[in-house]
This record gives structure tokens, C-alpha cells and sequence, in this order.
């Protein structure tokens, strides 16, 4: 079956190992979520699969339908069909959202092949009409100046763009209006689809009540602690993290 | 009269290469009265002209190189190795099987028509534009306007020429104009009669292509009261070139109520100095606007001007540099407000990549006794990799309550993060600079006429891709 395979993976920033052996697996069609504390790697976690260059992965593997993608840069990774919406989306200056997004679209395209300019811009707007965006923001640079919530909706705007295999989202949904999470929230679901794979990392339930994943994580210290339904999500929300924390055994020395 | 064989070393930033060239007339290497007495005999030009050259050859041996202000690198120009005057259509060439790959592909990827190719790269020595030219000139002599070579002009037209010629820019500004003041040849001379407003832009490329490079064009333009025109010299494409100094100067005149806009795009190979002198006059409610360009070369040296002289005049340079590996762009603007209500605006950016090193050097002087006076300045300097350069002069003397000026200046780098977000799009590194480059210039680009500024991206992409690892 087709699927994003985390083994047991190891990851250091520095000197420091953040992931700490963790396994995962994220199939096609299937939203997976992972919840857990500030500063427990989920980001981390994100940008490894990317291939950030700041992280460097000491054992593990990360196989997408079933081909390590650990060697590849990132650029490679994205083309396969990884995508991250940013926790923190940098801001481009000078470089409008159309010129950005037909620069990527166009970087999808077999060798030799152009992309048609109306045809491009015809589903741009499409999708921005889902996201209830307004057009004006084709012309402004990629989130210069946009505010906390432009800048997530804008996030989804590439995904639906970019048409991923796999998509993590790093808290998009924070940041976002009561109406901004609906809007975006019923943007992720038109993508939601059975050749498409989908990890949600968040910290409030109330998205999940919008996006319905398949399966929760919870993630403390660099590990998947505990998996389960999605009314792990509530029980998480009314007794926070630390019970589980204590319910680990002792890490052997 | 030499018939030289000279072997040449080119120091191209791909490969040396060398090749034989022939001439039929030169003025052989190194710089004496007997060079001037020679270039003045091959041209017929009358005497006034020839004392001139003269005269300037004594300023430009007196005055010291520049080096305490601008860069040591001046000195390693040897004056004596240089060849100051190759006769018409002279042009050394070589095979197409010696062009470096690099710059065949260069061609490819700008678009450049076949026949160009060949000119530009130094295989023939002409391109053959004629046909463009005199269609030009057609269009616009029936208007009155006379747009032709600076040798032509001083003969044919030497009322308006005399008049004009060295006043803007003297002899003695600095060496290099005292320099081309000397050697000058080829370049474009223009005049517009009062009320005439030439609708397309008058380019240079191709009535320069009609004759032959100028290592020391002399520009002179001068948009009579109420008149306007648009100038564009250069083009994007690289262009192979033997000489390794090229000190031009260009002088223009807009009289009350003129508009003039020159607009240069030059992509010098990177083993040539160019030293440019470029100012303009603005009389009474006139306006002149450079927008200027700089890519490649070992070293620029422009700062183009505006002298304010009548009420209400304005000026502005808007200006890109683009300074690569072993490049030093050192570019900037000089506004001179000379009376009531002038205004001036300066805005420029700077790329540096790799060893690049990219200098901004302004000059804004509004004295005590004006009023109503403005000036804005924007300077904004990207730097690509962490041994690249930039550093930032503006000196502006602003005298007097009743004027204003306004300076932002700002460093930028392109962080590593923001690289890494783009490549997440699935953006390889190198178009995630070129795009993010491109980003940066942006607003500067589109005021360039569009067939620049396409051209203008394409090769920011082809430098960025260069850049990156
Ligand atoms: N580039 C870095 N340099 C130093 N430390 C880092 C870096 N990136 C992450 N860390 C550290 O790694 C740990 C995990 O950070 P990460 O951002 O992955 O957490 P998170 O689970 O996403 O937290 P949050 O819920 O607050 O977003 C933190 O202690 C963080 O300080
Ligand atoms: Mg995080």
C-alpha cells in the first residue's frame, strides 16, 4: 500500500537529539494527527521529513511509497509530492504569490513543457475562491506584511495548488479566526482524497472537530507515547499531557 | 600605418582563451600627441577638434588615478598596453568553434537572433543593422530630429555640436574624461528641435552596430525646449570584447521644459574596466532621468548626474548593479540642485554574488541659498553569499531651512531559510535565488521598456544559477 514510512528515526539539531526513535506510518487517503507539547519536536519532526539542512538524521529512515527519501534535497522531496505548511511561513520580498506559485507548478512539469498561462490562472483563482481569498492577493508578495491568518490560509492555498502526496500541517490552524478555521478547514477537506496523505500536527481538538483525522499521536520528547482514535483528541484536551509522561516507564540506562 | 598581429589573453571568468587578430588600421599601443595627430588625421576632423584631443591629453597625464577615493584596482591598468583607436569597421574576430560554451549557451537562452550571435560573440566583425538604422532615421528626420554618429555630427552639424560639446562634462572632471576628451570616437549624437516628442525610443545598439564598437564613445544629446526623447544604449546580451579599458562619456541637455530619459543595460565580459562619465543638464522645468543598468565587468565606475540648473527642474537615476564573482560595481548618482524648487530622486540596488562587491557612492548638494528644494535616496544592497561586499557612500549636503531630503538605506541578505522555504515549493536552490533576486529588483525592472526587463530577468536567472553551489 502506498504510505509515508517513519522507522525509528533519530534526529539531532547540533549536538542535541530532538527525535528520538520515532516510527510512523501515514497512508494514502488517511489523515493521521499528532498532538503534543511545546518544544516535544513536532516541527522538528516536519522538517525533517522536508529535508531542512539544519537537522541532521543519525539513524532511521523515511520511505515514501516504499523509496527512502532521506538523501534527497529538499527541492527533490517537494517534487515527489512532500509538502509543509509552515508553522512560521517565511516571507519572499518582491516575489508575488502568482510569479511563486507558477514558478512552482511550472517545476512540476515534465522536461520541455510549458505551463499555460490562462489555464494556470483559471485554477488559481479557483482555489482561491475556496480558501475565500481575494484575488487582489495574487499581486502581493508571498506573505509579506499578511497577517497571522493570511499567511496559514495562504499555506493551504499551495497545497491545493501544488496537489501533494503527502501534506504535514504544522498548526495551521493557529492563528486563525473562528471563520478563518472553517473556511480552511473546508478547504483541507475538498483535498482530502485516497491518494492523498495527510498529518495534522495541532494543539487545540477544535480543529479536529473541522478536519476529522483517522488516528491521533501524541508525541512527548522526540516519540510517538501514544496512538489512538479521535476521541483521544478530548480526553488529551481535559487532562493535558502530564499522565502520560508519568505512566512511561523509566528510560533504562 | 601597423599591420598588427598581437596575440591577446582574455581573462574571461570561463577559461583563457587567445587568438590572432588582424587590423588594418590602428593607432598602435600607448598614448602620445602622434596617437591624437593620427586619430584626428583618419577621421578629417578640423583643427578645433584636433586641439581639443590635445589639450586634453595634457590634463589626462597630469591628474592623478583616483585611487584615494575609489580602488587600488585602477592601478593594474597599464595605459601604454592599450591600443586607443582601431579604424572603422575593424573588429578582430575569431572562429565560432573558439566561443567558450558558456557563452553560446548565454545566446541560446536570451533569444538572440543567429546573426547577432556571430557579432556579438567577435566572429564577424559587423552586424548588419543598416536596414534598422536608416528606417530609424527616416521616421524621425522627417520630424527634424538629427540622430547620428558624434564624428559625423561634429562636421555636419558643428554650430549645434560646438555649442554643446564638452560643457556639461569638461575635460577636466576627471581622468578618464580627459582621457575619452582625447581618444573619443564613435558614440551618438542627437538633436531634438523644440516641441518634438520622438514616440519610440532611439537605440543606440543599432545605430552603433552600423558602424563599430567604441572603447571611447562620446555621447552628446540635447532635447531642445519642450521636446522629448528616450535614449537606450547597450543590450543584455554579453558581448566579447579585445579591450580591456572602455572610458566613455556622455553629456546631455534638456532645455526648459524638456524631458530626455537615457536608459543603459551593459553586461560587460568581466576582464574589462569601465569608467564612464555620464551627466546631464536640466534646465527650467526640464526633466532628465537616467536608468541605468550594471552587470558584469571587472570594474564600473558610473555615477551618473543631474546639474538642476533651471527652477522646478528634476532629475532621478534609478539604477541596478549586479556585481559577480571577481566584479566590483562601483555605481551611484550625483545631483547637483542649482536653483529654486528642484527635485531630485535617487533610488539604486545592488546584488553581490559570490566575491562581488557592489559600492554605492551618492552625491546630493543643495546649497544655503535655495529654496523648495528636494531630494529622496534610496539605496538597497542585497548580498547573496557570505564573502560578498557591499558599502554604502551617500554623501548628502543639504544647506538652508527651505529644503528637504529624505535617505533610507537598507543591507539585505537572502536568508537560508527563505531558501528553504522556496525549495519546499520544489524550487531547485539556484531558481530560489534567481527568483528571490528577481524579487528584489523588481520594481526597478518594470520601469525598464519590456523587451529589457524580459531580458533583464532571464539574465538575472542565468547569473543566480552561476551563483549557487
Ligand atoms: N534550529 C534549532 N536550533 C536550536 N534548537 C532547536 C532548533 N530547532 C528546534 N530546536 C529545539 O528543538 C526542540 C523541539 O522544537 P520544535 O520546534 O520541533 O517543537 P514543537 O513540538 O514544534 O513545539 P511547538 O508546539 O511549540 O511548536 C525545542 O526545544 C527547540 O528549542
Ligand atoms: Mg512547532
Amino acid at each position: 500500500m502506498k504510505s509515508l514510512v517513519i522507522k525509528d528515526l533519530h534526529a539531532n539539531i547540533g549536538e542535541r537529539e530532538i527525535i528520538k526513535g520515532l516510527s510512523l506510518e501515514i497512508e494514502c487517503g488517511k489523515i493521521h494527527a499528532i498532538m503534543g507539547p511545546n518544544g516535544s519536536g513536532k516541527s522538528t519532526l516536519s522538517k525533517v521529513i522536508a529535508g531542512h539542512p539544519d537537522y541532521t538524521v543519525t539513524s532511521g529512515e523515511v520511505l515514501m511509497d516504499g523509496e527512502n527519501i532521506l538523501g534527497m534535497a529538499p527541492d527533490e522531496r517537494a517534487r515527489k509530492g512532500i509538502f509543509l505548511a509552515f508553522q512560521y511561513p517565511m516571507e519572499v520580498p518582491g516575489v508575488t504569490i502568482a510569479n511563486f506559485l507558477r514558478a512552482a507548478v511550472s517545476a512540476r512539469l515534465p522536461e520541455g513543457e510549458e505551463l499555460e498561462a490562462t489555464e494556470y490562472y483559471q485554477r488559481l483563482y479557483e482555489k482561491m475562491d475556496l480558501l475565500e481569498m481575494d484575488r487582489s492577493f495574487t499581486a502581493r508578495s508571498v506573505n509579506e506584511g499578511f497577517s497571522g491568518g493570511e499567511k496559514k490560509r495562504c499555506e493551504i492555498l499551495q497545497m491545493a495548488m501544488l496537489e501533494p502526496k503527502y501534506a504535514i500541517l504544522d498548526e495551521t490552524d493557529s492563528g486563525l479566526d473562528i471563520d478563518a478555521l472553517r473556511i480552511v478547514s473546508h478547504g483541507v477537506n475538498v483535498l482530502r482524497s485516497p491518494d492523498r496523505g495527510m498529518l495534522l500536527i495541532t494543539h487545540y481538538q477544535r480543529l479536529l472537530d473541522y478536519i476529522v483525522p483517522d488516528v491521533i499521536h501524541v508525541m512527548v520528547a522526540g516519540k510517538i507515547v501514544m496512538s489512538g482514535p479521535k476521541e483521544l483528541a478530548l480526553e488529551l484536551e481535559s487532562k493535558g499531557y502530564d499522565w502520560l509522561t508519568e505512566e512511561e516507564p523509566a528510560p533504562a540506562v | 600605418m601597423s599591420d598588427t598581429k598581437a596575440e591577446l589573453n582574455l581573462d574571461r571568468s570561463v577559461g583563457d582563451f587567445s587568438y590572432p587578430e588582424h587590423h588594418a588600421f590602428d593607432a598602435g599601443y600607448g598614448l602620445t600627441p602622434d596617437t591624437i595627430n593620427y586619430i584626428a588625421d583618419v577621421k578629417g576632423e578640423p583643427d578645433w577638434i584636433r586641439e581639443f584631443r590635445l589639450k586634453a591629453l595634457d590634463v589626462f597625464l597630469s591628474k592623478p588615478l583616483p585611487t584615494h577615493w575609489a580602488t587600488k584596482d585602477l592601478e593594474t591598468l597599464e595605459f601604454e598596453k592599450i591600443r586607443y583607436y582601431l579604424a572603422h569597421g575593424q573588429r578582430p574576430t575569431r572562429s565560432w568553434e573558439e566561443v567558450p560554451e558558456d557563452m553560446k549557451q548565454t545566446f541560446e537562452r536570451l533569444g538572440i537572433p543567429e546573426q547577432e550571435r556571430k557579432f556579438l560573440a567577435g566572429v564577424e566583425a559587423q552586424f548588419d543593422s543598416e536596414a534598422v538604422y536608416s528606417n530609424i532615421q527616416k521616421a524621425i528626420g522627417e520630424q527634424g530630429v538629427i540622430f547620428t554618429g558624434s564624428t559625423e555630427a561634429l562636421i555636419k552639424y558643428p554650430e549645434i555640436f560646438r555649442k554643446w560639446f564638452g560643457k556639461v562634462i569638461p575635460t577636466g572632471d576627471n581622468k578618464f574624461s580627459a582621457l575619452n576628451s582625447a581618444v573619443f570616437s564613435g558614440g551618438s549624437f542627437i538633436y531634438v528641435p523644440p516641441g518634438v516628442k520622438v514616440k519610440h525610443p532611439l537605440q543606440a545598439y543599432f545605430r552603433i552596430n552600423a558602424e563599430n564598437f567604441g572603447q571611447f564613445e562620446r555621447t552628446l544629446i540635447i532635447a531642445d525646449e519642450g521636446s522629448e526623447l528616450m535614449y537606450m544604449e547597450g543590450c543584455t546580451a554579453p558581448k566579447f570584447e579585445t579591450a580591456t579599458l572602455h572610458s566613455a562619456v556622455v553629456e546631455l541637455v534638456a532645455l526648459k521644459g524638456a524631458k530626455i530619459q537615457y536608459v543603459t543595460v551593459q553586461n560587460w565580459s568581466s576582464n574589462v574596466f569601465n569608467l564612464v562619465t555620464k551627466r546631464g543638464v536640466a534646465h527650467e522645468d526640464a526633466e532628465i532621468k537616467w536608468i541605468d543598468c550594471n552587470i558584469g565587468s571587472r570594474l564600473t565606475m558610473k555615477y551618473p548626474g543631474v546639474v538642476l540648473k533651471g527652477r522646478k527642474a528634476r532629475g532621478e537615476v534609478i539604477s541596478i548593479a549586479l556585481a559577480s564573482n571577481g566584479q566590483h560595481q562601483d555605481t551611484g548618482a550625483k545631483m547637483i540642485h542649482a536653483a529654486d524648487e528642484t527635485t531630485s530622486n535617487i533610488v539604486s540596488k545592488s546584488i553581490s554574488a559570490g566575491t562581488g562587491r557592489a559600492t554605492y557612492r551618492g552625491q546630493v548638494h543643495i546649497p544655503k541659498h535655495l529654496k523648495g528644494c528636494k531630494n529622496n535616496t534610496e539605496c538597497d544592497a542585497l548580498l547573496i553569499n557570505p564573502d560578498s561586499r557591499t558599502d554604502t557612500y551617500p554623501a548628502v549636503t543639504v544647506r538652508g531651512t527651505g529644503n528637504a531630503t529624505q535617505h533610507e538605506a537598507s543591507v539585505s541578505q537572502i536568508s537560508a531559510e527563505q531558501i528553504f522555504y522556496m525549495q519546499q515549493r520544489g524550487l531547485t536552490e539556484g531558481q530560489a535565488m534567481s527568483l528571490s533576486v528577481n524579487g528584489f529588483v523588481n520594481d526597478l525592472v518594470r520601469q525598464f521598456p519590456m523587451e529589457y526587463s524580459v531580458e533583464l530577468k532571464r539574465l538575472i536567472d542565468l547569473e543566480m544559477e552561476g551563483s549557487v553551489g
